[in-house]
């Protein structure tokens, strides 16, 4: 039973990871064009270098 | 033309709730909104972005594919006019949109905050379920302790930040001494984590963490779908209100400023172009017109406006241009005052109870009372305090309403999406459910049951050589009855005669020259021609008698179906309008609608739906004028077109989009659908209480029965609901 001292903080620490990601995505707008995105990786504007 | 203060060039007033990704901060930066309904791929958000951002003074501009906008952010001064002409130079059709109308939907606070709760919800759910499901198969002593304190350290502060939306609204019901779904629902999360505290302190073998998180989980996402149905139909409905841009030509010193209607005083003198509405309450100085007050009235017949007469805020100018002196602004216009009616009108739809707060009157108690009973029969049973509290606490998480509170969210949604399909906009939480009862329909006349554009009705009785003269002389003008005349006789085949020295008198009519005889096309008592009842112009040629041309307004799309619909569904149908007699009963008779009242006055046609309402009738008001505003307020439930004023589709709960009317009657229809399947899932969910009740109440209840028959009953009438569509 002693690998649950690794793999409880394990399991937790990536739920949270996940958590945070999800909280970053809706604070920075990810979810407001959900139409656009998809579209917009059709675009080859910025295939060679990202934009600035 | 001045580029003074242009009031689109909002000083980015939401600044402050801008989205962090942008790094730069444009103090003096304007931002503008345009409207593109017709993009539709990546090509289009390509094309537009890239002629936006080639402009000199655009500092960068971003296409929202989903809400079919652009948002540009400009050097202060750019006139949003070329930005609307440069998208419309790449081929898509472009519109201004009112930035102030639009800020409030922005960024959708709200929402957010519940889908951040709803995160944190499904997060520590998920973690505890992972612990719970390894007690529940076997783990022992210390390791079912450290596994029920792992959860707890996780569950405490999840539900402390993820249930406040619960806690708060149950808080506000109790201190208002009444009860709401909330208190029970606040009540048992909060009394599974007590007691669940003291069985983890006690080395118990029940813990209920998981069932307080995934009631706080599936609650929260049907208050998300809830607010996101809601947040769809607002936003659309504020685009609508954005496209009317408010703004309005002042006269200073004889030089012309265009400046916000906000910014319009008592006094100042404004400009009203033939096609413009008038901004503020004002009496003619200058110019001689037609007004259209068929917004404020439901009258189609154009009342002459010469200098001295008194015009009110929303009429419509038509011919020649006038100039004004404004008398009242801004909330002291008669516009504003028809608010005011409207706020009375309102108390009337505040009795209407929902059929989730009527469920919740019945089962709040219900609960609380099993809940007690519980605990004291075995309280007095055992006379020990924590079985007796584990029990009632078992019988409330059972209870607890995770299937009602879906039972209704899930139901609106996939109503409100079927229907936003069909060009209906459900802005009013309850609107469907109060559609459902619906037995009596009143419709407006003008601009409602038909477009507010005239047609000619008797081309067939006129001369020919006198509807060809009548179209020479109506070709030069842009009257709306002169251009019914043309419209009319190119749809027949008639050649316009040319005429000369054609001159237009605004408000009176149009005079020309043909073989040497004076041709006069206009009103009544200029032609010398006896006043009717209906809409019509006269035909004068030389001395000979006038020739009346009639007028009748062209019926909208869909609006026989839509009434033919709603009566053989059994619904009575009446018809109420500001116009004269004459025009409303010929409507009446063309529609098939036997009850119809003319000339009623804004208040008649309150009082008018109060009295059905008095005597029994669920009654259904669809209008689009600001006489209807407090009529629509007074209804038990209101439709109004998207062409209708902007009062209007505020005091209404469901906007028509498209210009059809046919999807009233389907409306109708899906609303009572969709109300069975809500009373349908109550019923769900009271069977699933009836068979779990027991076995809680008996003490059998496990957490795992609780988890079981939580996540099914969620389920079963999340699929219930997806049944609509």
């Amino acid at each position: 039973m002693n690998i649950l001292v690794y793999l409880i903080p394990i399991s937790l620490v990536l739920g949270g990871v996940g958590l945070l990601a999800f909280v970053y995505t809706v604070r920075s707008d990810q979810y407001d064009d959900p139409k656009g995105n998809a579209n917009r990786i059709l675009n080859d504007d910025w295939d060679d270098k990202p934009k600035q | 033309m001045t580029a003074t203060a242009r009031p689109t060039l909002v000083a980015c007033p939401a600044c402050a709730a801008a989205p962090s990704v942008q790094p730069v901060e444009i103090p003096k930066g304007a931002q503008l909104a345009l409207s593109l309904p017709t993009i539709h791929c990546s090509a289009c958000i390509a094309k537009i972005e890239r002629g936006l951002n080639a402009h000199p003074s655009v500092e960068s501009a971003r296409v929202n594919l989903t809400l079919k906008r652009a948002h540009i952010v400009a050097a202060p001064e750019t006139d949003v006019t070329d930005m609307v002409a440069l998208v419309e130079g790449l081929g898509y059709e472009a519109h201004e949109l009112d930035l102030a109308a639009l800020s409030a939907t922005e960024t959708d606070k709200a929402g957010r905050d519940i889908l951040m709760r709803l995160a944190v919800a499904g997060f520590a759910s998920m973690n505890v379920m992972l612990l719970s499901v390894a007690v529940w198969s076997g783990a022992e002593d210390a390791t079912r302790d450290l596994f029920h304190w792992i959860s707890a350290a996780i569950a405490l502060p999840a539900i402390a930040f993820a249930g406040q939306p619960f806690f708060r609204n149950a808080w506000a019901a109790l201190s208002k001494r009444s009860l709401n779904m909330d208190v029970p629902i606040s009540l048992a999360i909060l009394l599974a984590v007590v007691t669940s505290l003291w069985e983890t302190a006690l080395s118990g073998a029940h813990a209920y963490f998981d069932a307080a998180l995934m009631l706080t989980f599936f609650l929260l996402a049907g208050r998300y779908l809830d607010h996101r149905t809601r947040a769809v139909a607002r936003s659309a409905a504020e685009e609508l209100t954005a496209l009317e841009v408010p703004r309005a030509f002042r006269l200073v010193d004889g030089e012309e400023q265009e400046v916000a209607v906000s910014e319009l005083g008592v006094g100042d003198l404004i400009r009203v172009r033939p096609g413009g509405r008038m901004p503020v309450d004002g009496e003619v100085i200058e110019g001689t017109s037609e007004l259209d007050r068929s917004l404020l009235t439901g009258e189609t017949l154009p009342i002459l406006a010469e200098v001295g007469q008194a015009v009110s805020a929303g009429e419509v100018n038509l011919t020649g241009p006038l100039i004004i002196r404004a008398t009242a602004v801004g909330q002291d216009t008669s516009l504003h005052q028809m608010a005011d009616l409207v706020a009375i009108a309102e108390s009337g739809r505040s009795r209407y109870t929902s059929l989730a707060d009527s469920a919740a009157k019945l089962y709040a108690p219900g609960v609380h009372f099993m809940s007690a009973l519980a605990f004291l029969g075995w309280y007095l049973y055992t006379w020990d305090l924590r079985t007796a509290l584990n029990i009632a606490a078992a019988v409330l998480i059972i209870t607890c309403p995770c299937a009602l509170g879906l039972a209704v969210p899930a139901v609106t949604t996939a109503a409100s999406g079927r229907l936003f399909r069909k060009g209906l906009l459900i802005k009013h939480e309850t609107a469907l459910e109060r559609l459902a009862t619906v037995d009596t329909v009143v419709f407006d006349k003008t601009g409602t049951l038909t477009e507010g554009v005239p047609k000619v009705t008797n081309a067939a009785e006129i001369p020919p050589e006198k509807f060809m003269l009548a179209m020479g002389l109506a070709h030069g003008s842009s009257h709306p009855l002169a251009q019914a005349i043309v419209r009319t006789g190119a749809a027949l085949g008639v050649e316009a005669v040319k005429l000369t020295d054609i001159i237009e008198t605004p408000g009176y009519g149009t005079t020309g020259q043909w073989n040497g005889q004076k041709v006069m096309l206009g009103r009544a008592t200029w032609t010398g021609a006896p006043e009717g009842q209906r809409t019509a112009t006269y035909l004068k040629v030389g001395d000979a008698k006038p020739v009346a041309f009639t007028f009748s307004d062209r019926l909208r799309e869909g609006a026989a179906e839509a009434v033919e619909a709603l009566k053989t569904s059994g619904k009575e149908v009446h018809l109420l309008s500001g116009d004269s007699e004459g025009a409303v009963s010929e409507l009446a008779q063309r529609l098939g609608i036997e009850r119809f009242e003319a000339g009623v006055l804004p208040a008649g046609k309150v009082s008018y739906i109060n009295d059905m309402s008095d005597s029994g009738a669920h009654v259904l008001m669809v209008g689009d004028g600001l006489n209807d505003t407090a009529a629509l307020a007074a209804a038990q439930v209101s439709i109004s077109p998207a062409s209708a004023l902007d009062a209007a589709r505020v005091a209404s709960d469901i906007v028509l989009l498209g210009n059809d009317l046919a999807p009233i009657s389907q409306a109708c229809e899906t609303a009572k659908s969709a109300t069975k399947r809500i009373r349908e899932n109550f019923r769900i969910a009271t069977l699933y209480n009836i068979i779990a009740v027991p076995l809680a109440v008996a003490g059998l209840a496990t957490p795992l029965i609780a988890a079981l028959a939580m996540s099914t009953s969620s389920i079963t009438v999340s699929l219930n609901a997806l049944r609509l569509r």
